[in-house]
């Protein structure tokens, strides 16, 4: 029963939560002018006109911190429940989160040798 | 039926009328303390002490035009600071603020809460992308890095708690701290630190504002924001600066626990504030991170700390009191003495010479 009130709260809360940061947006409609111009609209760039289009590649050392990150967040996926039950399973339990972060590790390791940490 | 909407109602109306209030008075709090750092008086002419500053900064935002970019996307633009202040809004959902005083007393408190904080980076990110300027796309990417950085040694040194208590309910970790705080324990003061320095991060404060760096990319992901909805991304920090300083006050300062001659909430307010007063502290002491520094200070420093942190608790709980002590002191004592680098030297000095290969 609590249980399940619990995730009405939450799920009524969203819709109450969008109220917080609509009402200033529809209050602001009313009271801000509205003088749109060519100049005022352009992308602000310190006064420089801007240059090509914005929306293009960016560069490839995002993309591997971002593989392991995915990584490193399905870790931390198993860990939670684990640490939940790693008083009642004890040694046996440690010796198996420790063989899955140990690998883990190592494969930070890994990725160091390999420079995929540098930035240059 | 109608308590039942009663305990819905109640909560929700608090979160919703006293979070705005609450951000509102931590800008007047931060730049009254960063003023101070800095040999400045801080707002001091609308209202007694400035206090009516918020007040005047929020009409003063109300009645600024809303511009939106040639050639933005411009619903993404327009979604952006609203969903950056709704998962703000919930963190406040699952934190206890005394006995029974929790909107949502969730059994997967913990694991709410980040999963929760997690999502405000594509928020940032859809702002980012939707103004289709250079600045904020910039801001966006080095956004998402960071915090995906940072998620991971955030979420290690949280585990240790969970490890020690058995449970994911905040309502219980606060329980289990009746007999002393996490912080004064080996693997508590080192996941205390981690868990402070990673939150940092994960709000986007100095030095981890690099996605807002106003000397090298304008505001970053809100350039192109004017008006209230730049407001509503200064809300959404606020917010969740507060919230994760209350997060580490239930962890590992014994939350709304305290001797009785002050209400619980007032303990954990107090704590609360304590631990904004650090973090604004931080930022009007420290310079910010380079870019290079910021991921190799997370991939390199942080995470392994965090595992050696990990360790460090299993041998506390598992071993004989003396050599769980012992041996989880050490492994916290240089998790501590590293990253109290970033707290107490007078400089930042990182040991980046070692991070950085020479090419």
């Amino acid at each position: 029963m609590n249980y399940n009130l619990n995730y009405l709260f939450l799920g009524v809360f969203f819709l109450a939560a969008l109220v917080v940061p609509l009402l200033p947006i529809v209050l602001a409609r009313f009271v801000a002018p509205k003088k749109p111009g060519p100049t005022k609209n352009a992308p602000y760039e310190c006064g420089m006109e801007t240059e090509g289009d914005t929306w293009v590649q960016f560069r490839v050392q995002y993309y591997l911190f971002a593989i392991l990150f995915v990584v490193f967040d399905v870790e931390a996926l198993f860990l939670f429940p684990w640490a939940v039950v790693f008083k009642e399973m004890g040694v046996p339990g440690l010796i198996a989160m420790g063989t899955f972060l140990g690998i883990l590790a190592l494969g930070l390791v890994y990725a160091w040798q390999k420079g995929a940490l540098e930035w240059e | 039926m109608g308590m039942m909407l009663l305990r819905l109602l109640i909560p929700m109306v608090v979160i919703l009328a006293l979070a705005p209030v609450g951000m509102m008075y931590l800008t007047w709090l931060e730049r009254k303390v960063i003023a101070r750092i800095q040999d400045r008086v801080g707002p001091n002419r609308v209202g007694p002490y400035g206090l009516l500053q918020p007040v005047a900064d929020g009409i003063k935002m109300l009645t600024k035009e809303d511009l939106v970019p040639e050639g933005a996307d411009r619903l993404c633009h327009f979604l952006a600071p609203i969903l950056i202040v709704v998962p703000a809004l919930f963190l406040f959902t699952v934190l206890p603020f005394g006995p029974g005083l929790v909107a949502a007393p969730l059994t997967t408190g913990l694991l709410f809460f980040v999963a929760i904080g997690s999502t405000e980076t594509l928020a940032i990110f859809m702002a980012g992308w939707g103004s289709r300027n250079k600045f904020s796309l910039l801001g966006a990417v080095r956004n998402a890095a960071q915090l995906i950085a940072y998620e991971v040694p955030l979420v290690l040194s949280l585990a240790v708690v969970p490890m020690v208590v058995g449970s994911l309910n905040l309502l219980e970790i606060i329980a289990a701290q009746q007999g002393g705080w996490f912080l004064f324990t080996p693997w508590g003061i080192a996941g205390f630190f981690l868990t402070l320095t990673a939150g940092l991060a994960e709000v986007n404060r100095t030095p981890f504002d690099l996605p807002e760096a106003e000397s090298e990319i304008v505001a970053g992901f809100h350039t192109e924001y004017s008006g209230m909805k730049f407001a509503l991304f200064y809300m959404a920090e606020f917010l969740s600066t507060l919230a994760i300083s209350g997060l580490g006050a239930v962890l590992f300062m014994g939350g709304w626990l305290g001797p009785g001659f002050l209400p619980a909430w007032i303990w954990m307010g107090m704590k609360t504030l304590l631990l904004v007063f650090v973090m604004i502290w931080v930022r009007g002491t420290l310079p910010r991170f380079r870019i290079d520094q910021l991921m190799s200070f997370a991939w390199k420093v942080l995470i392994p700390l965090a595992l050696a942190n990990l360790a460090g608790a299993a041998c506390w709980v598992l071993l004989p009191a003396l050599w769980g002590n012992l041996l989880s002191a050490g492994l916290a004592f240089g998790t501590f003495l590293v990253t109290t680098q970033l707290w107490l030297a007078p400089k930042l000095h990182l040991p980046t010479h070692w991070l950085t290969k020479e090419s």
